[in-house]
């Protein structure tokens, strides 16, 4: 046909591209900014040195390269990964509970696996425990949140909300008696629910990112559905979609990938609900879309949003979840009153 | 075709439809009318697997797979304001493309020759919002064609359009399943429009089949009367037969 009036939903290039570019540039912002005060210039020749077949002399001392490759690079990593997962998990909850409120935080998950966490430092002290608790508790509160939302009434917006705040506040409550009952976990405990991206180096990186791969896979491979459920649950099925099937796992998927970027950076607020919808406002309400570009701004906003952190205060770090809300909520409202104001 | 052999419904203890056997033929419009609560929309949600029900529910070639064999139209569609009509009717796709796939070019041009068939194609980049009651059921409609399945059930397909389109849509309608023999079962509570379009009524009421025929056999005062509880004048001309309600005092 001459004019090729109906095409597939699609992000233009230029948004794509933007989005790469984006989270490059604030990814080598991150490595070029930090405590230890290495000059920007010989951060880049650093980095151009360790390409394949560049030799670059940069004149860094051995301290210097480690504090570069083996501190901030894989922070860097690791706040990337971390926001892709949380506004990616984000855009998939508000997709398969079709609300736009829902992500792993209003659900319930974040208490769940912050009470899973708490278990794990107050029980048993190991650190290894920590992400396998967290994830136990995050799948466990949000399958709790479901059910509850649907025996109380049906699918809708609010019983689903609703029944989210009372899970959390549930596992709020427990989490509170276990930690007054072991109050030396409580600073460990603190400081990991304001979230932070401190890591021990590479292996913080190599542990999450099965879980970000696996996630990212999952979530790219469902956006076309995730369109369709937005036509409701019995005409999705009447178009061949098994629903029950497909939520469960975009539900599993989301919330392993979450349960396991919280179990490393603590609880991050409102990268989930921000970046997706900023996306939507911006560049419409296909998931074709959302989904992968919350990959690209999610890691680009964390890793924004750890700059501020460990920068503002320097040389002690202000908890990245606080940054995350300061910056992210005033922003979202802008966003939100420039597309939805009069005209 | 599609074949419903011994289907009942019940939720709880109540009975809501059935049991019931009853055979379309390929290219056959059946319409199906009766009061609110006869079970029309059962009827029709059996055949999607959308409720519970005993019996079988067959098409022609025996397994009955949804979305391919069957397109529907639903009486109350869940419409997302912010989509656009071309892809909205692009879910209608759905059941074509496998799981990890996208849509293909023959996908696209299907869904441009049903916006053509319904004169929807100025209307594709529009969003679902932005349409009139009428603009919209052409949309859900269009979604239903570009399934090209060979039987489309359709839950009141006309209930929000004006005369003139509603005349249309069934026209467009009438034209496709003669041209494809499609076999389009409709329910509609325009007892006229539903004798002027379909080759076989049939009335349902509490569940049960109480007449099936020609509209001139069953669009009778009697049965009317006695299955909506009030009295009609029914003028039969060349036409076929026309329902006019009557005041109570009349």
């Amino acid at each position: 046909m001459a004019t090729p009036t109906v095409a597939r939903p699609s992000r233009p290039g230029w948004v794509s591209l933007t989005a790469g570019v984006v989270s490059v540039v604030v990814g080598v912002a991150g490595l070029l900014l930090g405590a230890a005060g290495i000059a920007s210039s010989q951060v880049v020749r650093a980095l151009l040195d360790a390409l394949p077949f560049i030799e670059v002399d940069h004149g860094l001392t051995e301290i210097q390269l480690n504090v570069l490759f083996q501190i901030r690079a894989p922070r860097v990593v690791l706040g990337g990964m971390v926001g892709a997962i949380l506004a990616v998990g984000g855009a998939s909850y508000q997709g398969v509970f079709r609300n736009p409120l829902a992500d792993p935080y209003l659900l319930g998950v974040a208490a769940g696996a912050g009470l899973g966490a708490t278990v794990a430092f107050a029980v048993s002290g190991n650190a290894d425990l920590l992400a396998p608790f967290a994830f136990v508790g995050g799948m466990a509160a949000v399958a709790v949140t479901y059910s509850l939302g649907r025996s109380v009434g049906g699918r809708t917006t609010t019983s689903l909300i609703l029944a989210g705040v009372a899970v959390a506040a549930f596992a709020t409550a427990i989490q509170t008696f276990v930690l007054q009952r072991n109050s030396e976990t409580l600073r460990q405990v603190y400081s990991w629910i304001l979230g932070q991206l401190v890591t021990v180096g590479w292996s913080d990186v190599l542990g999450l990112l099965p879980y970000a791969l696996v996630a990212s896979g999952v979530m790219l491979a469902s956006r076309r559905i995730l369109d369709v459920l937005s036509i409701g649950d019995e005409e999705a099925a009447a178009l061949g979609v098994n629903v029950v099937r497909f939520r469960w796992v975009v539900v599993i998927a989301a919330t392993l990938a979450t349960a396991a970027a919280v179990s490393v950076s603590g609880l991050i607020g409102f990268v989930g609900i921000i970046v997706p919808h900023t996306i939507r406002l911006l560049f419409g309400v296909s998931y074709r879309v959302i989904v992968p570009l919350s990959l690209f701004f999610g890691a680009a906003f964390l890793m924004a949003a750890d700059i501020v952190a460990r920068t503002v205060v320097a040389p002690a770090e202000l908890p990245i979840g606080v940054v995350t809300a300061f910056f992210g909520a005033p922003f979202f409202v802008m966003v939100l009153r420039s597309m939805r104001g009069p005209g | 075709m599609i074949i419903w052999e011994d289907v009942s419904v019940t939720y709880g203890a109540t009975r809501v439809l059935g049991p019931l056997s009853l055979g379309v033929a390929d290219g056959e419009w059946l319409g199906l009318i009766g009061p609110n609560g006869a079970g029309k929309s059962t009827l029709l949600k059996t055949a999607l697997d959308a409720v519970e029900y005993e019996g079988t529910v067959s098409v022609a070639n025996g397994d009955r797979r949804p979305g391919l064999d069957i397109a529907w139209m639903p009486q109350r569609p869940q419409m997302p304001v912010e989509m656009t009509v071309s892809d909205y009717v692009l879910l209608g796709r759905t059941p074509h493309v496998g799981y990890l796939g996208s849509e293909s070019q023959n996908d696209l041009e299907s869904v441009e020759t049903a916006l053509h068939k319904l004169n929807m194609i100025e209307f594709a980049p529009r969003t679902l919002g932005t349409l009139s009651g009428g603009e919209a059921q052409r949309a859900v409609l269009a979604r239903a064609l570009a399934q090209e399945a060979p039987v489309l059930l359709l839950d009141e397909p006309t209930a929000s359009l004006d005369i003139g389109h509603a005349l249309e849509v069934l026209e467009v309608l009438d034209e496709l399943r003669k041209a494809e023999r499609l076999t389009v079962v409709t329910a509609v509570h325009d007892l006229t429009l539903a004798g002027r379009f379909a080759d076989r009524l049939v009335l349902l009421g509490n569940g049960v089949v109480r007449g099936d025929g020609s509209p001139a056999e069953v669009l009778t005062e009697e049965l009317l009367r006695t299955h909506y509880g009030r009295g009609v004048r029914v003028i039969n001309d060349e036409d076929g037969p026309t329902v006019v309600p009557k005041r109570s005092n009349d």
